[in-house]
């Protein structure tokens, strides 16, 4: 958000102004890793949640009373799918390609959609089954947990809903760092899905 | 309204001043309502803050009249509940952390050579949703005589799961308490995000991070125990939030929960807490004792870097306040040796302040008196705290008045003096004037007795059994003549604080502007301005040469800083009602939970609207021309 906007479907818009700054990071990444170490500790108190109550449950239903790996694996497939996506819609923002910039943000935006999609599947069915949130720990703390992290994925699909605007509307002075910053907080959120993946789902597939 | 301000003082009054002689009334509190300059949002935080302390002071003075002697009855036990959880909710949260953010707000950028902070608009909206969190957990008192339940929050400040829970607090205290946390908790957030950016990126040329005053580094390391430590309480929160309003069993028992979880959730934010209420005030002594010792402080990196090592090993430290609860030998020995280490650091601090003061040519003045009374009293809190460091000691005085008497000596004889010293420093760079130094000292005189009065005796009511949070205590224990003289301790502090407010008062009203720009001969940028500042802080961009710039300059020893010739172009954000906005709708997004949990429908429909708002104000925010 500076005064200046830029035009950034025309080849000869003019370059906006360097931002001052001390380290060189501009100020909006800088603020989006602070976020993103401030949201480690979100996740990391979720998932320790998760792991301290795990086995804990009084009754059913179980994880692998409810868990299908097929459908879960695939929308973890989906959802790290869309993180290549949004390197690619990155990309050609700094080449200020807006064509092809629209076409893989729209995609990444597909491939949240999807998994939010899966998600909702999954409650559902997980509510058919007898899991709720009141119904016992594994109910609750699986409830909150992904809850939480689908509601990360939809602001993710709202902030690149906004940046698509804005960049095609000329809001934003410069598109490339813009959409680095929010491909930084989409890839965070993909990574915690692996951690989340591989410690409520796979691990009960171990044993 | 990019500003060519090039120094006019005619177009940039004071900015502390209460506006030039045509503006009205309602123009003058539309210009504070929708100001992002730091130094005017700083003096919001500091007179806000100045209000809470003051509420916090007077339900402390109903916990001390009631405790006065054996077997009183001037408030009922449910009353004494809600008293000391919101004495220790207020003061933490609504009384010294604001009262850091004050500081924060006003000197960073000064000390960093900045015009503002880097997100001037988020600072604002730190600061309005920082008052709603603040209203909220206060609004109970008015409300309770037209409800018939128990409102006014009642849980204790570290709210223990089960106590918590629906069955043992079934009014909506616990949701007043937990909907207003979760509302400072964000704002602290987003301040913490805003000065981490703001520290890193914003210095002036030439200011490398160790030139740094060390109040900036303590504010930096605050920052990042903020953004670290607030996301573990907010998960407690919400997992409690859950088990109040969606009957699930994260806490209890019954459901194969745990409530040593809300524990560990608790203390894993409630020990970096500590020190984000602490450091601010070691940064400010960092500050006062050089300056009135005509010494550099003493081994400056080290004090940085044991502040860097006091906030890393607060994250390591949280189960020695669960030592009771039988986590095992193992880990109450760990607990036990992190505990001890941070005496490591914290020890180097006070020698550093020592060979300070050390030789120097000291002036005492009120602000230096406040900052060696900081350093006494301190180190006697510190020293109680190593003896809770060992589990069976611990074992001994948990929820006894001994535990009581070691925190009142590190946040009051600790972070409220060193507050206090602050203000006497930095009360002439902020309105041009002088708190009057006689009436200071014998407010100094006062609090310093009042506060040890109040708080040694409880050392020794401690160690003979004296537990906390009790309503009343029976004769014959031989508890009646300490209790006695801790209440009367009270009221000389009281007195002392009411003298402050009266000074201040006073010497805003009628005094000159005559502190000039460097009153003290203190040594750090914010001396270079004006006193007060002015709008923009800097005519030019200072270039910086040393770790005490202006000392330097002043006193030929070096370069020190220089100001390069010519014209900047200055640009000075407009004026907007977009962070106010947001706030609103934030606290009204989370106080929606609040309503829910009384009827869900209502509670419903205000969400939805509130997410309206929220997100209308966020696209306000991002469209609003001249950010």
């Amino acid at each position: 958000m500076s005064t200046a906007t830029a035009d950034l479907t025309s080849p000869h818009g003019h370059e906006p102004a360097p931002e001052y700054s001390v380290t060189g990071v501009p100020a909006y990444k800088l603020a989006m890793w602070t976020f993103l170490g401030s949201d480690c500790f979100f996740f990391g108190s979720l998932i320790g949640t998760y792991m301290s109550c795990r086995g804990k449950s009084l009754n059913g239903p179980y994880p692998l009373d409810v868990f299908e790996a097929a459908v879960t694996s695939l929308s973890t497939f989906d959802l790290l799918l869309s993180s290549l996506f949004m390197v690619l819609a990155v990309h050609y923002a700094k080449l200020r390609d807006i064509p092809k910039f629209t076409f893989w943000t729209v995609l990444t935006m597909i491939g949240g959609a999807i998994f939010l999609s899966f998600q909702a599947y999954e409650f559902t069915s997980f509510v058919h089954e007898g899991l709720t949130l009141q119904s016992n720990l594994f109910g609750a703390t699986f409830f909150v947990l992904t809850g939480f992290h689908g509601a990360h994925v939809a602001i993710g699909v709202l902030l690149l809903g906004s940046l698509l605007w804005s960049v095609r509307g000329g809001h934003v002075v410069d598109a490339g760092i813009t959409t680095e910053v929010i491909g930084l907080y989409w890839h965070f959120v993909d990574i915690v899905w692996i951690l989340i993946f591989t410690l409520v789902y796979l691990l009960e597939f171990t044993s | 309204m990019a500003t060519p301000a090039h120094a006019d003082p005619a177009v940039h009054p004071a900015s502390t001043a209460a506006g030039s002689e045509n503006q009205s009334y309602g123009a003058w509190l539309l210009s504070w309502i929708m100001t992002s300059d730091h130094k005017r949002i700083g003096i919001l935080y500091g007179l806000s803050a100045l209000f809470f302390f003051v509420l916090g002071g007077i339900e402390a003075l109903i916990i001390r009249t009631q405790l006065a002697r054996p077997g009183l009855h001037v408030v009922d036990p449910a009353t004494y509940n809600a008293l000391f959880t919101m004495h220790g909710t207020t003061m933490i949260f609504l009384g010294v952390m604001p009262f850091s953010a004050a500081f924060f707000n006003y000197l960073v950028p000064l000390q960093i050579g900045a015009r503002d902070v880097i997100f001037p608009r988020l600072n604002a909206f730190s600061f309005w949703l920082f008052l709603c969190g603040g209203i909220i957990l206060n609004v109970p008192f008015v409300l309770t005589p037209f409800v018939d339940m128990r409102v006014i929050p009642d849980g204790g400040w570290f709210g223990y799961a089960t106590l918590t829970e629906k069955e043992y607090s079934p009014g909506a205290s616990i949701d007043f308490w937990v909907c207003g946390l979760q509302i400072l908790g964000i704002a602290s957030m987003a301040a913490g995000f805003n000065f981490i950016v703001t520290i890193f990126n914003l210095r002036a040329p030439g200011m490398t991070l160790l030139r740094m005053p060390v109040f900036t580094w303590m504010t930096l390391v605050v920052q990042f125990l903020v953004v670290l430590s607030f996301p573990c309480i907010t998960i407690a929160l919400v997992l409690l939030l859950f088990d109040r309003q969606f009957g699930t069993h994260f806490y209890i028992p019954e459901g194969g929960g745990d409530p040593l979880l809300w524990q560990h959730l608790f203390w894993l934010f409630g020990h970096p807490e500590v020190y984000i209420l602490i450091l601010p005030a070691m940064g400010i002594v960092s500050e006062v004792l050089p300056t009135f010792s005509r010494k550099p402080l003493f081994g400056a990196p080290f004090v940085i870097f044991s502040g860097i090592t006091i906030g890393l090993l607060g994250f390591g430290v949280w189960s020695h306040h669960m030592f009771t609860t039988g986590l095992g030998a193992a880990a109450d020995a760990s607990f036990a040796v992190t505990t001890m280490l941070i005496a490591i650091p914290t020890g180097v601090k006070i020698f550093n302040w020592l060979a300070t003061i050390w030789g120097g040519q000291l002036r005492l003045t009120t602000a230096m008196l406040f900052a060696l009374g900081f350093v006494c009293m301190f180190t006697m809190g510190g020293l109680s705290g190593i003896m809770h460091a060992s589990p069976p000691v611990d074992l001994q005085q948990q929820d006894s008045y001994f535990v009581v008497a070691h925190f009142h000596y590190v946040l009051f004889g600790g972070a409220v003096f060193g507050l206090l010293a602050g203000i006497y420093y930095w009360f002439p760079k902020m309105s041009g004037r002088f708190l009057s130094e006689s009436w200071g000292r014998v407010i100094f005189g006062l609090v310093f007795v009042g506060f040890n009065t109040t708080f040694f005796p409880m050392h020794i009511v401690g160690a003979a059994g004296m537990p906390r949070r009790i309503f009343t205590y029976e004769a014959g224990l031989g508890w009646e003549i300490p209790n006695m003289i801790e209440t009367a301790g009270a009221f000389i502090i009281a007195f002392g604080v009411l003298f402050f407010i009266i000074d201040l008062i006073r010497c805003m009203m009628a005094k000159e502007m005559t502190a000039g720009p460097n009153p003290w001969d203190a040594s750090s940028l914010e001396w270079v301005c004006d006193s007060p500042p002015k709008v923009h802080n800097f005519d030019i961009t200072p270039v910086v040469y040393s770790d005490r710039p202006v000392f330097d300059k002043t006193h030929g020893l070096g370069p020190g800083y220089s100001l390069p010739v010519g014209h900047e172009h200055i640009h000075i954000p407009p004026p907007s009602l977009r962070p106010l906005f947001l706030a609103i709708a934030v606290a009204w997004f989370l106080a929606s939970w609040l309503i829910a949990g009384q009827a869900m429908m209502l509670g419903v429909v205000s969400a939805l609207l509130a997410t309206a708002f929220m997100l209308y104000s966020c696209f306000s925010w991002f469209l609003e021309p001249g950010h």
